[in-house]
């Protein structure tokens, strides 16, 4: 995948004499000690970080980490103090007025916290805005306009107003109008948090399908770590400014870099990021097709288990073997094809626990993690899957 | 002796009366040209005014008070106009409906780019603020001598002091509601690449049209409020018959003429004031 969006040491400093104040954060003087000498906050200090192409990129934080402020760095809302924000390969922190506004019209839509919709337009004019600062012949806007309003579920709403909509509606809406640009990115500023939590879930969901389709780069701004974690493919953390830890919901519960991230990583519901490749083990008794009855009970005996899995070629999966039926089949001299049970559960890797733990709290066998060409990856059993939740 | 204000004699006014010699003298152009403008306007306004037959205007101001506000309301209004007619004032009421107007129109165009300006740069903002208090709490005589300097006797310096009484609500109610405006929906605007002017005509001014709306209601009601200050410079209408009656000590003369000066207001204030409660959205 290629670097979409790349941040270098990015810095904004709010107030009448930015650069003034760079030199003393550049000297090391805390956010706290500027504000009280200079008057000037700081809001993002020395911020770097590489975006692919479609990934969705979660940055979480408190409020008052600087993650609003960053979120507007990236289309220029806020102009950077020092940095550079390359996109597409370009910087765009130097681009006159002008190119900024073609940049913002082609590449770039941002969803806001409350919405910001134009209560003065009705929803189609509102959605269809972003395509009329662009120049695009009303006939075309607005059909455009329509389709889209179709792809988010508000077909038949046209007409309304804004305030005529739920809140979950109205931030449909504003996602509707950032898509209609067909931009490569989307900047979305905590969109959900106005949201009471049964739309919320929806509309992460519905925002997972529209990204799975359309394949946008989305730069997600939230307070909340379930959501980070549920949406992201990578998540960074910010605090004060500065960034704490950037990485893949895994390895940020995995290897938390600092207790801040501990504290903050502490709420997450693990069944819903842990995936079954992240709590699976390596099998320490497998026993091939072609091996015997014989070979099956000495692997058992030796492990101190009652039933391994069988496999062949490839390591594709075939089947199980219990202690019972193999000790049977060697007396009666049956080759393993004939005492092998295919009645067991198995899971592919990326089945989230949440999924996994009434199966794996019922099953006699461990459960098999396979792929797609029935290979097997590892195993999961009813302690591993309990342990990985403590 | 200590009790006395010391013997210093400061000519502020002095200074004031040189000044506005010295704007007769030398920008004289500058004021015949407003002068020119602002007969003009209210040439226009009475001529059509007066063109029309009286039924019709009271048929349009029947109508648009049915349709804005009530039945009743348009039958009640239309009576009161009919009233004044019947004082024998009916040429009196247009020139004073059309000082009104053409004021109102001359402080919306100056007024609202004004507004506009302040809202976009606070030092000009910090700047206006006096200015405005001043404009609106100096005794409106005050300025009618000035406008006398600069203008003669007639319906231009009456139309010139009105309209500085008059603009200010339009353009601080103007500032006031660009600021307003919601910092997200700006930003929406301004995230889609929209050109400053876009974002003011797309965005700010519908935002900001009912507060807008208010004040140009209350910038009519002050202008309302100058008729009589207003003819005392000459400037003709239902102002100047108030005032004969009070030199002539007229008291039938001074009830009719100030009770069709009530009238106008009370038409006036409701009309603009419903016209601004179209312009409210929902948020």
């Amino acid at each position: 995948m290629s670097t979409k969006i790349k941040v270098e040491h990015l810095t904004k400093i709010f107030g009448r004499d930015p650069q003034k104040a760079l030199d003393l954060v550049e000297k090391g003087e805390f956010k706290d000690a500027i504000l009280e000498q200079t008057g000037h906050t700081v809001g993002v200090y020395d911020v770097s970080f590489d975006v692919s192409e479609s990934e969705f990129f979660v940055i979480m934080g408190l409020s008052g980490s600087g993650k609003s402020t960053l979120i507007r760095c990236l289309n220029m809302l806020n102009r950077p103090t020092a940095g550079k924000v390359i996109v597409n390969g370009e910087d765009i922190v130097p681009y006159s007025r002008k190119t900024l506004s073609e940049f913002r019209q082609n590449n770039m839509a941002m969803v806001f916290q409350h919405f910001g919709l134009f209560t003065h337009r009705s929803i189609l004019t509102n959605v269809v805005y972003g395509l009329e600062v662009k120049g695009v012949d009303q006939e075309e806007r607005e059909e455009t306009a329509r389709r889209v309003l179709k792809t988010v579920g508000l077909e038949g709403w046209e007409n309304k107003r804004p305030g005529e909509l739920s809140g979950g509606m109205q931030q449909r809406v504003g996602l509707a109008r950032a898509l209609a640009t067909d931009p490569d990115i989307l900047l979305m500023d905590e969109p959900f948090s106005a949201l009471d939590p049964l739309i919320r879930r929806e509309m992460q969901l519905e925002l997972l399908d529209i990204q799975a389709k359309l394949k946008k780069t989305i730069i997600f701004i939230t307070h909340d770590v379930n959501e980070a974690f549920q949406l992201g493919d990578r998540v960074a953390v910010m605090k004060n400014g500065v960034m704490e830890q950037i990485g893949t919901p895994e390895e940020l519960l995995a290897a938390p870099k600092s207790d801040y991230i501990k504290e903050f990583v502490k709420d997450t519901d693990k069944s819903k990021v842990l995936q079954a490749k992240n709590v699976m083990f390596k099998p320490s008794a497998i026993v091939p097709l072609g091996g015997g009855a014989k070979l099956a009970i000495e692997e058992m005996r030796k492990h101190g288990i009652s039933s391994v899995f069988v496999i062949g070629q490839n390591k594709k999966l075939e089947g199980l073997v219990t202690i019972d039926d193999a000790l049977k089949a060697n007396k009666e001299n049956q080759p393993l094809k004939n005492i092998m049970i295919s009645d067991f559960p198995t899971t592919d890797p990326e089945t989230y626990i949440e999924a996994l733990i009434p199966i794996a709290t019922e099953a006699k066998y461990p459960l098999a993690v396979v792929d797609d060409e029935k290979q097997l990856m590892g195993i999961i059993s009813r302690v591993s899957v309990m342990s990985a939740l403590a | 002796m200590m009790n006395e204000f010391p013997d210093i004699n400061l000519d502020l006014g002095q200074y004031i009366n040189d000044f506005i010699n010295w704007l007769t003298d030398n920008m004289g152009f500058v004021f015949d040209g407003l002068a020119d403008a602002i007969i003009w306007s209210f040439q226009m306004l009475s001529s059509v005014l007066l063109w029309l037959p009286w039924w019709v205007i009271i048929a349009i101001i029947f109508l648009l008070s049915w349709r804005l506000m009530r039945f009743w309301t348009g039958v009640i209004f239309a009576v009161f106009i009919f009233m004044i007619g019947a004082f024998g004032y009916w040429e009196l009421m247009m020139d004073t409906v059309s000082i009104i107007l053409a004021s109102v129109l001359i402080s919306l165009i100056v007024g609202i780019p004004i507004g506009i300006f302040m809202a976009y740069k606070d030092g000009f903002e910090k700047f206006m603020r006096p200015i405005l208090d001043a404009m609106q709490t100096m005794p409106t005589f005050v300025y009618l001598i000035p406008a006398m300097m600069l203008f003669g006797l007639g319906v231009v310096p009456g139309m010139f002091a009105t309209i500085i009484y008059a603009i200010p609500p339009v353009i601080r109610l103007t500032n006031l509601a660009i600021r307003n405006v919601s910092k997200e929906m700006v930003e929406a605007a301004d995230s889609f690449g929209s050109s400053t002017s876009q974002i003011l005509f797309k965005v700010q001014l519908p935002q900001a049209l009912p507060t807008i709306m208010t004040g140009i209601n209350q910038t009519t009601m002050m202008a309302l409020a100058m008729v009589v200050v207003a003819s005392m410079v000459g400037a003709q209408g239902l102002g100047l018959e108030v005032l004969s009656a009070l030199q002539q000590i007229d008291v039938a003369t001074g009830f009719e003429a100030g009770i069709s000066i009530v009238f106008l207001a009370i038409i006036l204030d409701r009309l603009s004031q419903s016209v601004a409660e179209k312009y409210k959205y929902s948020d």
